[in-house]
């Protein structure tokens, strides 16, 4: 090997990097996936409308905490038709994330509860039979009955989970899996 | 080259039989060709005469004729060396000899001798440590120097924490290229194979300033096992089987080396686990794929030298399925429940989440020796690291694309000029210039959590050595230039609740509706410095002192990070105020080394202003419920800590050996204990050893870690399950723990030139639950159970 041939040879490789470096181009932003901006609960019992909505304009990655709006309250002793509606509003126009939760139904599951004193009942009025490909006997949770009795003020928590155990008694603990959603509201029957 | 030498010896052999006016003298000294080290007894051969040299390697002789001779330099375990000298011009001659001695089959004794300083505290693991971590990774194999520990994520990602510090505190030098592969993240390991190391040294602060100036915490240097310049072949193979996580590796090395300098080395590891278990419950997705495989070739002449040398690793490490975790009530139900909440069959597929990192490694360096003035060497390398993280994410689809898919590329070019003609000083000086370049990829669906960067570093350093006899003065300076050039993406909110608003307003260069395209620029000056003295008396005594200035510049993480981190359900937040930390240190070490016991006492003293640390402060709320937020600050800290060892050989076939080590690290203004600080451990062995018996050895170990009761606060976070405020136990430490391990090895012949060495091990043999603080998935899970290990080494 002659070095005073490969002596140059390093110095010019030791070069090289300095000259190819520029690179103006901008990067392109993230289309982010997986994002939930808003859900909301519309809670029917013939002409009474009550929606629980919630909005997080920045998603779980930013600082800004959900907002909670309310329309109102639940009538005591009353039968509510649920449903949950999910959407990422960061997107123009909004996507539409209850198709992406019935393409998968049977890797997700709602579950609600009722807590503080707030005397309400749910069931699962769906299985996952329902949405494509129509098979599955386990419930979704995209829709559900609300039932009411006595007059009481408590929080009502539904979650999300992906990829729980199902079937599974109904309960968080019991079902594990991933946490999409979790929101409580502040809930008055009267 | 040789043969023009020796037709010279014999053109001169027979001209210095005319004999006139002899009264030429030639003096000089004998030394190492690689170290320098003075070597008595090498033999000098002139005509029929031979001389002897003395104890500091120095030869005189006498009554030599103005005409030129012919020298036989030689010495035991060296090449000879022939060297024709015209004594008309010159008097006074200094010869190098190249050690060939079989590297391969010495044993380094572990702290026997430092090579990289002279003054601060290091110590060395040698062949017989590496081989038996051999299925492992580094940062195991590094737990075995006191006051090293690890940083770990499961049992598989391991990172090595030097005296108390990690990440980018401690640089790793991987055959002489500085490791670049985002050793940033606590969840990142080394992208080294073990197997490729010679020995490893780990150097605990910043005096190795040749390095970097950077290395707060310490440097790790891994170098390969030198070729003998002799025509030999020479191979390797350790195969090494696990029944905890029932895998195994092997790897496997040859080597050819020639007379003339010429060599190849070639290496490859294969390693193959399944999920690891713990005492009661499997640790579903833990298991790990790595394969590693390294190619050298070059010549080593006398006085100069090439070679080229590439490495390639890649890894696929699943993490631990039950450390995936929605929200902050997941976490809390975690740390609450006593085992982890996904527990299925053994197996030995990878799922999500999962990381897969490839690391390439390229290499070129030429070195010239220049006779009475020293050593240049050039060297220019090239580093490729992607990582690709895995995570569970709500499709199938989405699922197989990374949620973290960075690819980091870097050049480095250095060169050094090392002046060691004179036998009681040397300098050494050099430069390092860099360019790095990071991509994220963004397709991945998730947004950034580093964002695209260009990076360039400039630095150069001197350093010196002074001997007075048993006195070692060392000293060195050091200046780092940093640039980062980054194209950060901000979600306007962030921006303007980190207050970037009013401070950073200069920097945004686009407007993408909900977020700011942003161009943070900023450059550092970092200034380094050391100096320290090794003083050896009373034959076997030892002392190192050692003050060491180092400067830091903050990394691409603890500048921008910004957001969810999907893998630790954490949000995760840079701060681009962050400024570069700097270091004091002082340290010492008193050691004492004879054939039937020593011991060695090393005190350190680390004054960090602007220590950059991350952790847990707050939580914020999203529809997914709360995150922990961890961010990143700057406080003035202090480390306060002591190494201690102490062996007996108490019998000839019977010897203990205890370690203790123990870091308190406090922030200065209020007296909060730092994050992740190792807890005190205290280490002792016995050791059987008896050579007759087929060289068997075996060992007990008992390893006590103590409980870390100086910790951070906990947070109190909201849990929207629960509807109100409760204590997050984020930082409480695990309590303490006592593991025992035992290991035999025999050596048995195979044949005329070739061993095999049969070891086996038994890691906590009791089969103790236990967790470990400075292990991420501590809330998750137990740590590793019992585990038997055997181990075959070949050499051939």
């Amino acid at each position: 090997m002659n070095t005073r041939k490969f002596l140059p040879i390093l110095f010019l490789a030791g070069t090289l990097f300095v000259s190819c470096s520029d690179d103006d181009d901008n990067p392109t932003p993230v289309n982010e996936e997986e994002v939930i901006t808003t859900m909301t609960v519309r809670l029917t019992a013939g002409n009474d409308v009550v929606t629980l909505k919630v909005f997080d304009e920045d998603g779980a990655d930013g600082p800004t905490a959900p907002v909670v709006e309310i329309s109102g309250n639940l009538a005591a002793n009353t039968t509510y038709n649920g449903t949950v509606e999910l959407l990422n509003e960061a997107e123009n126009p909004a996507e539409d994330i209850n198709e992406e939760i019935e393409a998968e139904a049977d890797e997700h599951q709602f579950f609600f509860a009722a807590g503080g004193g707030l005397n309400l009942i749910t069931s699962y009025t769906d299985t996952e039979a329902d949405y494509p490909p129509l098979t599955g006997t386990n419930p979704v949770g995209l829709t559900f009955d609300l039932e009411t009795t006595d007059a009481s003020t408590g929080t009502f928590t539904i979650t999300l989970r992906h990829m729980p155990k199902k079937p599974n008694d109904g309960t968080l603990a019991d079902a594990g899996g991933d946490t999409d959603i979790s929101q409580s509201f502040t809930v008055t029957i009267q | 080259m040789n043969k023009y030498t020796l037709t010279l010896v014999f053109f001169f052999g027979i001209t210095v039989l005319s004999a006139q006016d002899c009264i030429k003298t030639l003096s000089g000294r004998v030394m190492d060709f690689h170290d320098g080290v003075p070597l008595e007894g090498a033999t000098i051969t002139y005509n029929s005469t031979t001389m002897l040299t003395d104890a500091s390697g120095k030869y005189t002789i006498s009554g030599l004729c103005a005409t030129s001779y012919a020298f036989t330099i030689s010495h035991e375990d060296c090449n000879s060396q022939v060297v024709t000298i015209d004594l008309d011009k010159v008097s006074t001659k200094d010869f190098y000899l190249e050690h060939h001695l079989n590297e391969l089959q010495e044993v380094k004794v572990s702290g026997a001798k430092p090579n990289k300083t002279s003054s601060s505290q290091e110590e060395t693991i040698g062949k017989d440590i590496l081989e038996k971590y051999s299925g492992a990774s580094l940062g195991d194999a590094l737990r075995q120097i006191t006051g090293v520990s690890s940083l770990n994520t499961g049992s598989t990602i391991v990172k090595p924490v030097i005296q108390g510090l990690n990440g980018s505190r401690v640089l790793i030098m991987n055959n002489g290229v500085r490791m670049q592969d985002m050793e940033w993240g606590d969840e990142h390991a080394p992208n080294v194979d073990i197997n490729t190391a010679g020995n490893v040294t780990v150097v605990k602060g910043a005096a190795a300033l040749r390095y970097g100036g950077d290395a707060i915490g310490g440097v790790i240097v891994m170098e390969p096992n030198r070729v003998p310049a002799k025509d030999t072949l020479i191979g390797k193979t350790v195969l090494t089987g696990a029944s905890n996580g029932r895998g195994g590796s092997v790897t496997s090395e040859i080597i050819k080396g020639y007379e003339n300098g010429w060599f190849l080395k070639a290496q490859g590891t294969l390693k193959r686990f399944g999920d690891v278990e713990a005492p009661d419950y499997i640790l579903s997705n833990t298991g790990l794929f790595e394969k590693g495989a390294s190619l050298a070739f070059g010549v080593n002449k006398f006085t100069y030298g090439w070679d080229a040398f590439y490495s390639f690793y890649e890894n696929e490490i699943g993490v631990l399925a039950a450390s995936h975790i929605g929200n902050v009530d997941d976490l809390i139900e975690s740390i609450n429940s006593s085992q982890p909440s996904i527990i299925r069959d053994f197996t030995y597929d990878i799922d999500n989440p999962k990381q897969e990192v490839t690391h390439h490694l390229g290499r070129l360096r030429y070195f010239k020796r220049f006779e009475k003035l020293g050593k240049l060497t050039a060297q220019y390398d090239f580093q490729l690291n992607r990582r690709f993280e895995f995570d569970i994410r709500q499709t199938a689809e989405l699922r197989k694309i990374p949620s973290i898919d960075l690819e980091l590329t870097t050049h480095s070019f250095t060169s050094d000029f090392k002046f060691d003609s004179k036998s009681d000083f040397t300098l050494d000086t050099g430069i390092v210039l860099r360019y790095q370049e990071n991509f994220a990829d963004p397709s991945t669906g998730v947004r950034r959590l580093i964002p695209d960067y260009n990076k360039y570093d400039a630095g150069v350093f001197v350093t010196g050595e002074y001997n007075i006899n048993d006195l070692v003065l060392d000293a060195g300076v050091r200046y780092d230039y940093n640039q980062i050039d980054a194209k950060k993406f901000y979600q306007k909110t962030r921006w303007t609740e980190r207050g970037y608003d009013a401070e950073f307003s200069d920097l945004i260069i686009g407007d993408f509706g909900t977020q700011w395209l942003t161009n943070p620029k900023f450059d550092y000056h970092s200034f380094s410095g050391t100096i320290g003295l090794n003083y050896q008396f009373r034959d076997d005594y030892v002392l190192r002192a050692n003050y060491a200035l180092s400067q830091r510049a903050p990394n691409p993480s603890e500048l921008f990070s910004d957001g969810l981190h999907h893998s630790a359900a954490r949000i995760e937040l840079g701060d681009l105020r962050i400024d570069q930390e700097t270091s004091h240190k002082l340290s010492f070490s008193l050691q004492k080394n004879s054939e039937t016991w020593g011991w060695e006492i090393a005190p350190y003293f680390n004054l960090i202003n602007d220590y950059i640390l991350l952790e847990p402060t707050s939580v914020e709320l999203s529809l997914r419920g709360a995150f922990p937020v961890w961010e990143y600050r700057q406080s003035d800290a202090r480390l306060l800590g002591l190494d201690a060892k102490l062996y007996t050989q108490f019998h000839t076939n019977w010897r203990t050996d205890h370690n203790f080590s123990i870091v308190k690290g406090k922030e200065t203004d209020g007296d909060t204990p730092l994050i992740n600080m190792p807890a005190p451990n205290f280490n002792n062995k016995l050791t059987f050893q008896k050579e007759d018996w087929l060289g068997l050895q075996m060992s007990v170990e008992s390893e006590y870690v103590f409980r870390q009761n100086e910790f951070p606060p906990n947070i109190e976070v909201f849990s929207p399950q629960t509807g109100e405020d409760v204590l997050l136990e984020i930082n409480t430490p695990p309590s303490a723990y006592h593991l025992l391990h035992a290991n035999a090895d025999i050596l048995l012949p195979l044949g005329k030139n070739n061993t095999v060495k049969i070891g086996a091990t038994i890691n906590n043999i009791l089969n103790k639950n236990y967790r470990n603080y400075l292990n991420r998935q501590r809330y998750f899970a137990d740590e590793v159970g019992r585990n038997f290990l055997i181990r075959l080494t070949f050499n051939y």
